[in-house]
């Protein structure tokens, strides 16, 4: 294999072959006869139901369009309990991704023009011919299930489901062992169940709401914003725990502004100041949990005053945040977070969250953590999908086995060969996701591309990644495609439709479109039965009473509960699915596998001297890296800063809005330059920046050179032994003050 | 009946969703606004506070940029809102100049903009402007002061609240709660 076969592609690099084609619009009448119906006749006034895909809350809400038919503007579903009516500024900007000038146009392929590789535009037929016969070959040579899918959002399932057909099953998502895989490892060692998307959380009628490095209104996921405004009005008690005065310390009674990778120290001792003190619910932790006695012990020498010396909080503050959590409870909840694959001892973290939680009882109980129900719709029936020689987690055999979802990072570090392995994975398939953002040690995923025979990518926007394909599928928005039934699980069952409000643009198709078509190719037809998205879904709304012109017309439908109540009944007979039925505070399944049974603190990598602790986090108006080119969105925030202490900026002289580039613990140095922000909201050995800038691709016009990457200067990875997540914050950084240094022309 | 409107800055997170609202629903071209949000800090680490506000024209009582009009195109509509008609302004900028909460914009078409409070647009069909309507921590109010069960009659009556700047004697409408 050439290691220089994948030169970087920007979008724009064409082909002369690609010019006369991109301006032509190839045999899209499928999807346009998909659409003309619902489009044709759609005035002012009339609106189209959707569901949201610019984060993963899926919001549901209508789209409307002005006097010239123009999408003008998407307002949530009242009916829906993911956003009860009320869009977030992402959602409400959505139809900023459908009018991005820069949207992918056309399929590309990467060909060859002169020695140099560029992407030649080709129609669908082409493209679709070109990836079955690759397909097919590496079926034949090294079996199917060396394709593996990477994905993020609802064009996943159509994806999948041509794998799975195709005999893969080889699906993962950076949602898992990159995001919040942690804590459903965490959660379902202790309680047997995870926390699901949205969380189950009951934080509208919390009295007591803990948030770890969780900062919530900031992250803007709908329904939780809501619920701890809702809470704030009722007077709820919030404790923050961050080292940044994020948005939600702000609005907290308590902000415990605790030193960069100490929270299990913390968490350690607040299970000491509520077993020492009897501050715990005693009849549901004799009902419900396995261990107390172990854990007693275990916590016993973790005093506020050793945690002091730790995490720089003050012991009576560790108290007092105890005992008010402890009168709050069962109306209380330690928040599991989302992003947090932190220091590679994540899970054991969320252990200690969960087993905080039982301690508290607030797990099944009102104001803590209720059960969820999905609505049970059935799938449309297709043949039996064929056993793949060997399951993904082959790829990382003897690892991450309480893993519950498959490690990204796990198929992309198997995809490089070794000596001992003779079959990885030859073929990638990516889409909605741009993975040279999402996954860490960007160094890694470029040597296992590197490796790939072919790479797919399925996008909407000329995202890094799609510069590392051979082949590019433009994917329309959600706003102009069906996509399958959004059936989160909630407090009611329900379902949500997303119908299209507009024909795709351009040469663009819909995900549920190119799945099928390239089933055709690959003679899979028979997996793909339905004549298009409206019978599927028609037929599966059918089975559970509703039907696709119902769902037109009101977007969402709730059902009633069938199995098990909100929260426990009083002294209710419960059985937890963990190997002993009981909430484990001790936990078997660690202990099975060689972990520590009971979460311990262990110290983590500090910053050697002039270097900062890179933290990163979210901006209300962006979704990571997805919504970085979007004009409206763009329009409220176009790069990221870089915070900073003033006693930082005084030791080093920088100026407010400054511009500096950043250099790694690895020798690293950031692409581009940052804006500094001098501010107080961060402590003094931590810098901070929001998530998802610093596109190198030209191609993203407003994008482009704006802000810092931070995942490029993630090299330090801290696996976590027990699930594989990545931990990404034992990094650190210094500043180089002088960015046009001959050092960084080199580099950049 | 007088208009008036009430942000809560204990609940506002500053995501700025009244922004772009404001700009679908008004159609306000991309790199203008009607309403903004603003953050302020104070304190040291780790004694800090911030209040967040969503800002907007104030639709003052006592307006200077209704004074200084010199079409008459800016305007008192109902309950008190201030207007600008488009075709009667010049686009002179006297209005921008005068308001001290800096709520005036020149569109690009050749007028002056602000806030209508979605006055003709919403309010008038029985909606809330498109900010309060669309704010996921319900952080905004909006009614009319003369009727005493208003949600923003109700919350002032609840809550301690500000105005900006009431020294420059604008009479504001937009009160804060803090």
């Amino acid at each position: 294999m050439k290691t220089n076969r994948r030169q970087f592609i920007k979008i724009g690099a064409l082909g002369t072959g690609g010019i006369a084609l991109a301006a032509t619009t190839h045999n899209w009448s499928f999807a346009a006869d998909l659409v003309k119906k619902y489009v044709a006749g759609d005035t002012a006034g009339q609106r189209t139901a959707t569901y949201c895909e610019v984060c993963f809350w899926q919001c549901a809400g209508w789209v409307y369009k002005d006097e010239d038919g123009e999408i003008q503007k998407i307002i949530g579903n009242e009916d829906d309990p993911h956003c009860n009516g009320r869009f977030c500024p992402r959602g409400t900007g959505g139809i900023g991704q459908y009018h991005d000038e820069d949207r992918l146009k056309t399929p590309l392929l990467r060909t060859k023009e002169n020695g140099k590789d560029v992407f030649k535009a080709v129609d669908w037929d082409e493209a679709l011919d070109f990836i079955a016969a690759k397909m097919k070959g590496i079926a034949e040579k090294h079996g199917p299930e060396c394709i593996a899918l990477f994905t993020h959002g609802s064009g996943g399932a159509h994806f999948g489901h041509l794998l799975k057909a195709f005999g893969s099953q080889s699906i993962t998502a950076p949602s898992f062992a990159q995001c919040r895989g942690p804590r459903e490892v965490g959660f379902l060692t202790t309680f047997g169940d995870i926390i699901y998307s949205p969380e189950r959380t009951d934080i509208r009628d919390s009295k007591c709401l803990v948030l770890i490095g969780s900062h919530i209104g900031e992250n803007m996921h709908n329904g939780q914003i809501q619920e701890m405004s809702d809470a704030i009005d009722k007077g709820a008690t919030i404790i923050t725990v961050d080292p940044r005065f994020s948005t939600a310390a702000s609005k907290s009674k308590f902000w415990l502004p605790i030193k960069p990778s100490t929270d299990m120290a913390l968490l350690l001792a607040w299970m000491n100041v509520l077993i020492e003190n009897g501050w715990y619910d005693k009849d549901y932790v004799e009902r419900y949990t396995y261990g107390f006695e172990e854990l007693k012990a275990h916590v016993q020498p973790f005093t506020p005053e050793w945690a002091y010396g730790i995490t720089t909080i003050d012991p009576n503050v560790i108290r007092k945040t105890a005992k008010e959590m402890f009168d709050a409870s069962p109306a209380v909840i330690i928040h599991p977070g989302r992003h947090v694959t932190w220091y590679g001892d994540d899970t054991q973290r969320l252990r200690a969250v969960a087993i905080l939680n039982a301690l508290l009882g607030s797990w099944g109980r009102r104001g803590g953590f209720y059960n969820p129900e999905k609505a049970n719709v059935p799938d449309f029936p297709v043949p039996e999908f064929p056993t793949p020689k060997r399951t993904p987690t082959e790829a990382y055999e003897g690892k991450y086995n309480l893993a519950n979802e498959v490690v990204s990072n796990g198929i992309c570090d198997a995809t490089i060969p070794t000596p001992d392995k003779n079959c990885s994975f030859k073929m990638w398939m990516v889409n909605g996701t741009n993975l040279m953002a999402a996954l860490p040690n960007q160094k890694q995923t470029i040597d296992a591309i590197n490796a790939l025979e072919l790479l797919v990518v399925v996008d909407t926007m000329p995202v890094e990644i799609t510069g590392y394909a051979d082949v590019v599928l433009p994917e329309c928005t959600y706003l102009e495609r069906y996509d399958m039934l959004r059936k989160s699980p909630h407090r009611e069952p329900n379902i949500a439709v997303r119908v299209p409000a507009a024909q795709p643009k351009y040469n663009s198709k819909p995900a549920d479109w190119i799945a099928k078509k390239l089933a055709e190719k690959l003679g899979l037809d028979a997996f793909f039965p339905w004549k298009d998205m409206e019978e599927l879904l028609d037929w599966q709304l059918k089975e559970i009473g509703s039907s696709l012109d119902e769902m037109k017309r009101i977007g969402v439908k709730k059902f009633p509960r069938t199995y098990d109540d909100l929260y426990f009944a009083p002294g209710e007979d419960v059985s937890f699915n963990t190997t002993t039925g009981k909430i484990e505070l001790y936990s078997t399944d660690m202990e099975a596998e060689g972990f520590d049974p009971l979460p311990v603190y262990t110290p983590h990598e500090e910053p050697a001297e002039g270097f900062y602790r890179l933290i990163y986090g979210r901006a209300p108006m962006h979704t990571f890296s997805r919504t970085a080119n979007n004009p409206n969105l763009t329009d409220l925030m176009d790069e990221n800063t870089l915070w900073v202490n003033p006693k930082v900026a005084k030791l080093w002289g920088l100026e407010a809005g400054q511009e500096v580039k950043l250099k790694n613990q690895d020798g690293i140095i950031s692409t581009f330059a940052i804006k500094v922000r001098i501010t107080e909201r961060i402590r003094w050995d931590s810098v901070y920046m929001v998530h998802g800038f610093g596109h190198n691709n030209k191609k993203l016009s407003r994008a482009h050179g704006r802000g810092i990457n931070d995942t490029e200067l993630i090299t330090n990875v801290k696996v976590d032994p027990v699930m594989g997540g990545t931990g990404m914050r034992s990094n650190f950084v210094t500043f180089i003050t002088d960015i046009y240094s001959t050092e960084n022309e080199k580099k950049s | 009946m007088r208009y008036a409107m009430a942000v809560d800055t204990k609940k506002c997170v500053g995501c700025s969703d009244c922004v772009v609202a404001c700009q679908t629903e008004n159609k306000v071209p991309i790199g203008y606004c009607r309403d903004w949000v603003v953050e302020v800090m104070d304190g040291t680490y780790p004694q800090l506070e911030i209040e967040i506000r969503s800002e907007r024209c104030n639709h003052c009582e006592n307006s200077p940029c209704v004074r200084c009009c010199p079409t008459g195109a800016s305007h008192y509509a109902d309950g008190g809102v201030v207007l600008v008609t488009p075709d009667e302004c010049i686009g002179c900028g006297a209005c921008i100049a005068s308001c001290p909460y800096d709520a005036r914009y020149p569109h690009p078409d050749g007028y002056v903009d602000k806030c209508t409070f979605c006055l003709d647009n919403r309010v008038k069909k029985g909606l809330d402007p498109a900010c309060v309507s669309v704010c996921p921590t319900k952080c905004m109010y909006f009614g009319d002061l003369d009727d005493p069960n208003s949600p923003v009659s109700k919350v002032l009556k609840k809550r301690k609240f500000k105005t900006l700047i009431p020294e420059a004697g604008t009479q504001p409408q937009l009160y804060f709660l803090i």
